[in-house]
């Protein structure tokens, strides 16, 4: 990287800088744009919302000091916890179901020559859709009689109907479901990308030896995918902890309902600043948010580490 | 044609007098809206009669989608960037008169006297020691509407009263062979416009009174308000109806299948457009006293604060014409929106109009309901039926765990 412009080779035309500052000179003028940009859109507005959560406001008059208060409220709110049982039923359920379906499809796909650009794109197609204009195809399809898809399916056989979204116990699994399906495509794309990058001679190596496939898998193939899956199983936890667009879309009616049994944190949040109008207490909720992911990420990271 | 030319012709006489007051210099007002498309139409053509009228004003008209307007209002008002005219629901009002963004219209224009003898009764939430805030053009109100042909079909005439609705809903509610609903008698849906129905009408024909105290006290835990709930929740139990049948009430009716629905004025447009569906509209069913309720809304417009001098000169002007009797008639024709003014929804023609008719008349034992927040006070309603229907708590608990809870929302909003 040093410096390669004829002037400053020239002899007399020394300002006094060496390589060095000079390099550190240009580093920090490439790096000021992205660190203004990170400045003024990533950390000002977190602070700000930090403030906030200390104060009272509702967009159209001054903000007030509230000290602690919209903590205080949040933590002895009934439905706060409810919203948190329910992030985190919509974590502990999604991480792991997709990171399994997501691995055994892309294990196989990963051996299958046949058509296998196609098959790949088929299973890619529900990431790329919209995921409103999914939800609102899958909240038709758990429609009750005479529209819904599957509930049609089942009277037809002469099964009794379901009720899918109308349900405090199967409401959040029927908005899971979908949610699991829409992510899928990328993270089997991950996972592909990492299954080729583990090297043909270990395999190799195995079948000569006379391995078993249980245990390239375990001893070879999941050992060195394991950053593939650190990466898989972080992001898709910060994603099941801000799911919104699914549980909204195919809620509008009576959003996170019924009887608040699909609402998470951030529709909780969105709820708070955009139908009530009280932004210092969606900002305290959105802190609480914040260090829930941190603490998770942070744990994962923890336990996924390459040692 | 000559409507429009004999319109113009009212606005500049009308405008003439008041008008010559206004300075002579050219001055230009910002006005905003919400998109819908036929209140963007029914403006510009206000606009435009206005212009002509008062040709040193201009009036520009900007609008959002609905679903950004009270956040994009919210945050340009107070930093003094946005209108001088702005169109506010009514329910939003108090929040802007406490924060100072909205300004008093001049009495000598809009008296109070004036105001309470010619607009409808619920208009007086809109006043505050003695000077209006704000006025709306049109207003809205409930009405049943049912289907023709599912009514002809099941041979039962349009029903009047509470019992005859329910006799009706049960003749036409059809079943599959396995007891499931395929076509519903009468759609039901807190999440629609069904808790208007519940406080302000049902609550009321059984004798009670929602609220008191200005709305700031819930008053439907009551023998009234239990009656109420009974029969609101004895719709389904009877079989008669099945809340979320086909995901929203409209939904259902506009597709055929449901013969009575319970809605705005708002949704004439919509359902007028829809091909193959015959449907009529009538008043709200009585109770078997014959006593009517009704619930009305709307939007108003005021001026902000932002607007001063000529601008405020000019925007009083604006406002005096779009809350006029002939912009009334504009509005109701091109949006299908009830005129605020008594004189002008009351006239033979409109009170009398198959259509319009049944929200008209509805609006004069219309009540308002003064929300601190809209949608959490409806949620309260959804979460009280739910409780009964998709918990069995016994109704009686579940209303007071609605009128305990409400009342929270109330407290925390009026500070007590």
């Amino acid at each position: 990287m040093a410096s390669t412009s004829p002037q400053d080779a020239a002899p007399g035309r020394q300002v006094g800088l060496t390589i060095a500052q000079k390099r550190t000179f240009w580093a920090w003028g490439f790096l000021a744009v992205p660190v203004l940009f990170y400045v003024v859109i990533r950390f000002y507005p977190t602070g700000n919302a930090m403030v906030l959560s200390f104060q009272e406001w509702n967009l159209l008059g001054d903000r007030t000091w509230a000290g602690i208060d919209n903590y205080r409220v949040l933590f002895s709110d009934p439905v706060f916890w409810q919203v948190f049982r329910n992030t985190f039923v919509y974590l502990l359920l999604g991480t792991p179901i997709s990171l399994v379906i997501a691995f055994v499809i892309a294990y196989h796909l990963d051996q299958v020559r046949f058509m296998h650009g196609t098959i790949r794109a088929l299973y890619f197609v529900p990431f790329m859709t919209s995921a409103v204009a999914m939800a609102w195809v899958w909240r038709w399809f758990y429609q009750d009689v005479p529209i819904g898809l599957f509930n049609n399916a089942l009277a037809t056989v002469g099964i009794a109907q379901i009720d899918f979204l109308d349900s405090t116990t199967n409401a959040l699994p029927s908005i899971l479901a979908p949610a699991i399906w829409a992510g899928l495509g990328f993270q089997i794309i991950i996972f592909m990308a990492g299954l080729r990058a583990i090297p043909r001679t270990f395999y190799e190596a195995a079948k000569i030896d006379g391995v078993s496939t249980w245990t390239v898998l375990w001893e070879i193939t999941l050992p060195l995918l394991r950053p593939t899956i650190v990466f898989v199983v972080v992001l898709s936890s910060i994603g099941f902890l801000r799911i919104f667009d699914h549980v909204f879309n195919m809620t509008t009616q009576n959003p996170g309902g019924p009887l608040n049994s699909t609402k998470p944190l951030v529709l909780m949040i969105y709820q708070t600043a955009f139908d009530s109008f009280d932004m210092g207490y969606a900002a305290a909720q959105t802190v609480v948010l914040f260090v829930i992911l941190l603490i998770v990420s942070l744990i994962q990271l923890r336990l996924l580490r390459d040692r | 044609m000559l409507h429009r030319t004999l319109a113009a012709l009212a606005t500049s006489t009308a405008i003439l007098t008041a008008g010559a007051a206004a300075a002579q210099e050219q001055v230009t007002i910002e006005y905003w809206q919400y998109f819908f498309e036929a209140r963007v139409n029914a403006m510009e053509e206000l606009i435009e009669n206005f212009e002509a009228a008062n040709p040193n004003i201009n009036v520009e008209m900007t609008h959002f989608p609905y679903a950004d307007y009270r956040t994009r209002t919210a945050i340009a008002v107070p930093s003094g960037e946005g209108p001088d005219i702005v169109q506010l629901f009514y329910g939003w009002l108090n929040d802007y008169i406490d924060e100072g963004l909205i300004q008093p219209l001049p009495t000598e224009t809009f008296s109070p006297e004036m105001v309470a003898s010619e607009f409808f009764p619920m208009v007086q939430a809109m006043e505050r020691d003695g000077q209006y805030f704000a006025l709306p053009t049109a207003v809205r109100s409930l009405a049943l509407f049912y289907n023709e042909r599912i009514l002809e079909g099941a041979g039962v005439d349009v029903p009047t009263t509470l019992d005859e609705l329910v006799a009706a809903a049960a003749a036409t509610t059809e079943r599959d062979g396995a007891g499931n609903i395929t076509q519903v008698g009468l759609t039901t849906g807190m999440t629609a416009q069904d808790h208007h129905w519940f406080r302000e009408v049902l609550v009321r024909q059984m004798g009670g009174e929602p609220y008191t105290d200005g709305y700031r006290n819930v008053n439907y835990d009551t023998e009234a308000g239990r009656a109420a709930l009974d029969f609101y929740l004895g719709l389904e139990e009877q079989g008669v109806s099945q809340s979320g049948f086909m995901d929203e009430p409209q939904a259902a009716f506009r597709a055929g299948r449901a013969a009575f629905h319970i809605d705005g004025s708002f949704r004439i447009g919509a359902l007028e457009g829809e091909r193959g569906l015959r449907w009529g509209v009538t008043e709200l069913p009585a109770n078997n006293d014959g006593m009517r309720s009704n619930y009305s809304s709307y939007w108003v417009n005021a001026i902000t604060s932002s607007a001063e001098g000529p601008e405020y000169d000019a925007s009083v002007l604006f406002m005096e014409y779009i809350t006029s009797p002939e912009a009334m008639q504009i509005w109701l024709d091109t949006v299908g929106e009830l005129p605020a003014r008594a004189e002008v929804g009351m006239t033979e023609e409109n009170a009398n109009d198959p259509v319009f008719g049944p929200f008209i008349r509805g609006l004069e034992y219309a009540n308002t309901t003064i929300f601190a927040d809209e949608s959490a006070q409806r949620q309260v309603l959804v979460d009280m039926v739910e409780r009964v229907q998709l918990q069995d708590m016994d109704p009686g608990e579940s209303l007071t765990m609605a009128a305990e809870a409400e009342q929270a929302i109330l407290d925390a909003y009026y500070g007590e």
